[in-house]
């Protein structure tokens, strides 16, 4: 919510803003003042506190899950003790708060997994794992937006591109959505891929 | 009208001050390891101290002129053959169509920037044209240029006076100064002593988006794992091992190591020319010193802009 506030009331002596879970880093150009910038910052606070918070839309993303779009599926269930139905009831009926994107490219955190279908990550990170691939890792599920190295446990993957490289503000997933997932079938992926 | 690449060398990249205002998609600024010696060579040329040039790491490949061209070589000095003859660093120099620049390996630092009148005619993504290898985005086709590729000089058309200049830049890269991190008081004294007074190492892990030191390893009293906050660029992680990690211009833009201390901003040019193997200390500083000399910096840089 802060975050969103800085990004429309921002100040050119703002470079860039980093948001995560509970901060807020921004960084200053080169001829900017500490102590302008942090007036800055501390006035939008009291702002952002004041104005209406906005509401995240609501974000469906269809997933093929287990088979070899979910390879890792296996060892989840061996991990949780569950079976892969269970497991896919479990992660498709919560709702998930895209906390921020960070780390890298696109990249969503989202929050609220089920404890239940918790795993560690894999021992052996993957070389590449393809843009759209959905895993586990501890606490967290996460969605890959685009082909990267990566140590997850994947259960799934949608045919839907998550982040917009040539658009990043158009991108289907955003800070302050609200994620569901919903399985789907081998056709109605095959209908999906690319839009 | 165009530049031949006949030899990419080792890692040559089209390189701005940085595509900034979209870390909070996950993208880092990316931008020259060392602007400061892009923005000189820019300035050297004429042109505005923001424009796209080449940025070569370790070697640096061989280039074809297909025009006239006024270019100038910054940053660290490497071996440089005009045609078989010998050619000169922060200097801007005539060039003639048909033209083969040839750059050898380094005789100190890592990078060094080819700029020239117009600067490289790259369309932007988003706010820069700078390469950001790690993603492969920007710059030509989101990767380092390579033999056969064509790289075309802009046009600037306004009347500018290219810079001369005499003194040449602090090139003592022993010392890198730093302020405290956000997590600096997860490291007791004996950790801040080992790490101010030790000579730590670049090791081979080192690239655009970091570059990994070797020393004497030292341990947080708190553990190797913070909820996951903003990386800056500079910032300085200590990850389970002990072995600190620079983050540099590739950085990821959040992260989950305790950042024990950063790297001034005046001192950033001096780590784009760190290169595997060289040794420096750090020396910290308060945040108000490090917010002078980055003023310091940046106004000498105003001061060469404003020049007869």
């Amino acid at each position: 919510m802060f975050t969103r506030y800085l990004l429309d009331h921002t100040s050119p002596e703002i470079l860039n803003i980093h948001p995560a879970y509970n901060s807020v880093m921004v960084t200053i150009s080169n001829e900017g003042s500490i102590s302008r910038v942090t007036e800055h910052l501390q006035k939008s606070i009291s702002n952002a506190l004041i104005g209406k918070t906005p509401r995240g839309r609501a974000v469906e993303i269809p997933v093929l899950y287990n088979g070899k779009m979910g390879p890792d599926m296996g060892l989840v269930c061996k991990k949780t003790g569950l079976d892969p139905a269970e497991v896919i009831k479990r992660h498709s009926e919560a709702n998930y708060l895209v906390y921020f994107t960070g780390f890298s490219i696109g990249f969503p955190y989202l929050g609220g997994m089920d404890e239940s279908i918790a795993a560690p990550r894999l021992d052996l990170p993957r070389k590449s794992v393809p843009a759209g691939s959905v895993g586990i890792a501890g606490n967290q599920t996460g969605i890959y937006p685009m082909s990267s190295p990566g140590g997850w446990n994947l259960i799934g993957r949608t045919p839907l591109s998550i982040f917009n490289a040539k658009a990043p503000g158009d991108s289907l997933v955003q800070m302050g959505d609200i994620v569901r997932f919903r399985p789907i079938d081998e056709t109605e992926y095959d209908a999906l891929v690319g839009k | 009208m165009s530049i031949t690449v006949l030899q990419g060398g080792l890692q040559s990249t089209i390189q701005d001050l940085g595509r900034n205002g979209f870390t909070h998609y996950g993208i880092s600024a990316s931008g020259a390891a060392d602007k400061l010696s892009l923005r000189i060579g820019n300035l050297l040329v004429g042109n505005p101290d923001s424009f796209s040039g080449l940025e070569m790491t370790l070697t640096g490949g061989k280039y074809q002129f297909n025009k006239d061209a006024f270019i100038a070589l910054t940053g660290s000095e490497f071996k440089v053959q005009l045609d078989g003859d010998s050619f000169p660093f922060n200097k801007g120099v005539y060039i003639r169509k048909g033209q083969i620049l040839r750059i050898d390996g380094t005789k100190n630092g890592a990078r060094c920037y080819l700029c020239l009148r117009g600067g490289f005619d790259i369309p932007k993504y988003l706010s820069g044209t700078t390469t950001h290898i790690m993603s492969g985005l920007g710059g030509l086709n989101g990767r380092a240029v390579q033999k056969g590729d064509e790289l075309k000089i802009g046009t600037f058309e306004k009347i500018s006076q290219p810079l001369i200049i005499k003194q040449s830049l602090d090139t003592n890269y022993n010392i890198i100064r730093i302020t405290s991190g956000l997590q600096y008081v997860w490291f007791d004294d004996s950790a801040w002593d080992s790490f101010t007074n030790q000579y730590y190492t670049v090791s081979e892990n080192f690239s655009r988006m970091g570059l990994r030191l070797e020393g004497d390893p030292i341990q947080s009293k708190k553990g190797n794992e913070i909820l996951t906050e903003g990386i800056p660029l500079g910032a300085v992680q200590v990850p389970g091992g002990g072995d600190p990690i620079i983050s540099f211009v590739e950085h990821q833009t959040t992260g989950g190591y305790p950042k024990i201390a950063n790297v001034i901003t005046a001192d950033m040019y001096k780590v784009g020319q760190l290169k595997p193997g060289d040794q420096f200390q750090f020396q910290l500083i308060t945040i108000e010193e490090a917010e002078k000399l980055r003023l310091k910096q940046e106004s000498y840089i105003q001061s060469l802009k404003y020049h007869d």
